[in-house]
């Protein structure tokens, strides 16, 4: 019924507790630390720039030893796998998993950083900009999967997006390139909707007839249409509202309160999905279609039009993540532009176990090694950066495999509902 | 639940195993034909169950061709641009742009039989081979697509959705191609082989991933699989920036050449189509015979129609369903390497147009069946090879096939579509032939 079974591992026909491979897991995390970053020169230091480029108000970069925070951390590290391993953390499991990861993070920009001088308010205001197409997709798995429908199609919703963002805008302006967006998107969803629900197509093969089809489809006008008439591939692109006084804030002004409506606008969506979805009416009929349809049938509550209703929502808030990439980043559109930020999408929505909050959490970690990667990628370390943009996915496979942490699908996730 | 085919199940009954045919249990009483019934059939009623059983594929593929057509002439500014003035012209001269893009698609991928006629009187060999290129082509095109989309297949067969196939032919080609520069001095009988062999692993090494997860951990090989692709991209990039892969010299993300020693041969010489065509052939055998008569292949196929009956008939479903994936992530792995392993093969990161996503739509055409893989791998290479001559000469983008093929896999995946749509009564073939159990089932 879940992703991961909830039986222990066999190994050599010895059961071992779930909590104890964590436990190893954080061990050779910690090992794997010593190993790969702890061999800094001694007595180099990491310098982290706080302050963003054309800010009044600027602060002391901050300098770190960087041998010595990376053999404590990796210490730590170790310290937690050995009570994981030991007796376990319980309820507190999450919190651990979430310092380990911190840890993992904090050791490699030091060690990255070591001997040189890294911004990291810049990193960080990339990480907010990169993951916001992967909260808008993450969001619109979370609307869909909820009520019980797998949706592996956001990633053509996100390039139809993009497209109709770029020619609407072009001919109409940014705000109706962001509703034509969001209406190609819940165009889409509702195709998908449609033979999911209806005709009871294999969801999974349904959303991979979305995704060639959105791909076939936007290439083949972009080449036949686009480049015949370029006006319709330069819309005018949203610029950065910085909201006054809040953006005077050190370091935490230019991150949250310097940016565009797009941005913004993945923060309310956020916090509106996680309150409407766990604190009001709505949310728990939509989820009880999506873990019980049949007991949610017979409370009355109509499965299929719920279904329809959050799979088009879905649909729309990844044709606005799509707008996003136009409208909110590059200003024009480029075949297969997305280069699977759905999946990854996907993947934060999984990795956040299926919850607002979590997903977007989860979207700003994969975020931060894509910002890093663009970061590292100038700053000449060595180690090919492109292994930090594997990290989203093999950071899934992880999650899905139970090796750590452990996320649960909705129970009716993919599975048609037919009334008796 | 079910929707297999009731033809396929009674060789599956009959060979000698301990039958778990329960397996097929749920589905409505009359499985397949009774002993005295399959007597009776005549040539007439199979040769008319073949056709029925051809009938929604069929128009699928016609339905997916006239949306394109539909397409093309929407998407013409001359057409639209002409509509309000004189809409029957306009009309009248989309309709034909999409007929002479046809026309060329089809020029491109078979030939002209006349002129191939006249050059097989002639016996003029240079003339021969311009004659024939088109379908050389074509069979290049279908060669990957064989591997790649029985690879999905043998995956649907035993219940598992294989989504990687791209990722796996991606290894394939890099194992593929490791092997051909890293060991030199062999002679070709023994390196080319090895190369194949690598190919192979590379690919089943990838696909053993997500079955050996799936088998002892439940995780979901949809999920897996996504994200081996991407894994397998980035290791690509990765892999061409740096020695050993990076061709000396080069700035750019582009292999060594595969050296001749490790490269299949032309079928004939002048034309591209290679030794690797038969070889594909040959897989489809090998795979049909894995999948029908064999006790492996029975177990596969059991474990697809209930892994509950399965388990209880003896079969370990965790170590078939990891078995599963490795063959299957083997099989895309050679549509890697035969992509690779030919004449100057290069690898560099675009190297596939996504053969491992066409393999979803063969293995759905072809109903999971290696003889419709075949048909459907084809079909395919025949849209791919003259979509390239149909952009050279029409300028109509090569991108047209790839919608025109994700109609065709929503008619083939939705029947009841097509069925409402040319109005036809009854159901004589079913749906998909995987179900998807939810993300942890």
């Amino acid at each position: 019924m879940s992703v991961v079974a909830a039986r222990p591992y066999q190994i050599g026909g010895v059961a071992i507790a779930r909590h104890r491979v964590s436990g190893l897991v954080y061990i050779l995390v910690a090992a794997l630390i010593a190993v790969m970053w702890g061999t800094v020169e001694p007595g180099s230091e990491s310098r982290f720039d706080l302050n963003a480029s054309g800010v009044a108000m600027t602060l002391p970069p901050l300098v770190l030893p960087s041998g010595a925070v990376i053999w404590g951390l990796a210490g730590v590290c170790a310290f937690l796998g050995a009570i994981q391993l030991t007796r376990g953390f319980g309820a507190r499991r999450g919190l651990v998993l979430a310092s380990v990861i911190l840890i993992v993070v904090v050791t490699f920009l030091v060690w990255a950083a070591s001997g040189r001088s890294m911004n990291l308010v810049g990193v960080i205001q990339a990480t907010v900009v990169k993951a916001t197409p992967l909260t808008f997709a993450a969001m619109s798995g979370v609307l869909c999967e909820r009520a019980g429908v797998v949706n592996i199609a956001i990633e053509g919703m996100l390039l139809t997006g993009a497209f109709v963002s770029a020619v609407v805008g072009s001919a109409f302006g940014p705000l109706p390139g962001i509703l034509g967006a969001a209406l190609a998107g819940g165009v889409l969803a509702w195709v998908l909707a449609v033979l999911a629900i209806r005709y009871k197509v294999d969801q999974i093969i349904a959303g991979t007839i979305i995704n060639i089809f959105a791909a076939g489809m936007t290439a083949f006008l972009s080449a036949r249409v686009l480049t015949e008439v370029p006006s319709l591939n330069a819309p005018q692109r949203v610029s950065a509202i910085a909201i006054p006084v809040l953006n005077d804030i050190p370091i935490v002004g230019p991150i949250l309160f310097s940016n565009n409506i797009f941005v913004y606008g993945m923060f309310f969506l956020v916090c509106v999905l996680h309150v409407g979805l766990f604190k009001t009416r709505w949310g728990l009929r939509v989820r009880a279609v999506g873990e019980h349809p049949k007991a949610a049938d017979t409370m009355g509550i109509d499965v299929l039009r719920t279904r329809y209703l959050n799979v088009i929502m879905g649909g729309m808030v990844a044709g606005v993540g799509g707008a996003f990439l136009v409208i909110g980043a590059t200003g024009r559109f480029d075949r297969d532009m997305t280069a699977g930020r759905g999946f990854i999408g996907l993947a934060a929505m999984i990795f956040g176990a299926w919850t607002p909050i979590g997903s977007f959490l989860a979207s700003l970690v994969f975020g931060f090694a894509d910002s890093l990667q663009a970061r590292l990628s100038v700053l000449n370390v060595p180690v090919p950066s492109e292994i930090l943009l594997m990290v989203p996915y093999i950071v899934t496979i992880f999650v899905v495999a139970g090796l750590v942490g452990r996320s649960r699908a909705p129970a009716a996730d993919g599975r048609p509902y037919e009334k008796e | 639940m079910s929707d297999q085919d009731p033809r396929t199940i009674p060789p599956a009954a009959a060979t000698p195993e301990p039958a778990p045919a329960p397996a097929s249990a749920p589905a409505p009483a009359p499985a397949g034909p009774t002993p005295e019934a399959a007597e009776r059939t005549t040539l007439a009623t199979r040769i008319g169950r073949l056709l029925g059983s051809l009938l929604i594929p069929a128009l699928a593929i016609v339905t997916g061709l006239l949306v394109g057509a539909v397409i093309v002439i929407f998407s013409d500014h001359e057409v639209v641009g002409g509509l309000a003035s004189d809409p029957l012209g306009a009309l009248g001269l989309g309709v034909g742009r999409a007929i002479d893009a046809y026309g060329a698609l089809f020029a491109g991928s078979l030939g002209d039989p006349g002129r191939m006629l006249t050059a097989i009187g002639s016996g003029d060999n240079a003339q021969l081979i311009r004659a024939f290129r088109p379908i050389s082509e074509s069979l290049l095109s279908a060669t990957p697509l064989i591997f790649a989309g029985l690879a999905v297949a043998l995956g649907f067969r035993s219940g598992l959705f294989n989504i990687g196939g791209e990722g796996q032919l991606y290894l394939g080609a890099i194992f593929g191609v490791f092997a051909s520069f890293a060991f030199t001095g062999l002679p070709m009988i023994v390196h080319l082989p090895l190369a194949v062999v690598f190919g192979f692993l590379g690919g089943a090494v990838w696909g053993a991933i997500p079955g050996v997860l799936k088998a002892r951990t439940g995780a979901h090989e949809v999920i897996v699989t996504i994200m081996l692709n991407y894994v397998a991209y980035r290791l690509l990039d990765i892999l061409l920036k740096n020695p050993p892969f990076q061709r000396e010299g080069s700035t750019n993300p582009i292999s060594k050449i595969v050296p001749d020693s490790a490269a299949m041969p032309p079928l004939i010489e002048g034309l591209r189509v290679t030794w690797w065509f038969p070889v594909a052939l040959l897989t489809a055998f090998a795979v049909s015979w894995l999948l029908f008569k064999s006790t492996k292949g029975f177990e596969f196929r059991a474990v697809g129609l209930n892994p509950g009956a399965a388990k209880y008939a003896g079969i370990s479903v965790g170590l078939t369903t990891a078995l599963t994936m490795i063959v299957s992530g083997g099989l895309a792995g050679l549509a890697g390497a035969s992509v690779m392993l030919v004449q100057r093969g290069t690898l560099t990161p675009g190297f596939s147009p996504g053969y491992g996503f066409d393999a979803i739509a063969i293995a759905l055409l072809g109903r999971s069946r290696p003889s419709g893989v075949v048909a459907a791998a084809l079909l395919f290479g025949v849209l791919r090879a003259g979509a390239t001559t149909m952009q050279a000469s029409t300028q109509i983008p090569i991108d047209l096939v790839v919608v025109v093929q994700s109609f065709v896999i929503m008619f083939i995946a939705a029947p009841a579509l097509v069925r409402g749509i040319y109005r036809i009564r009854t159901a004589k073939v079913t749906g998909t032939e995987v179900f998807m159990k939810g993300w942890g089932a």
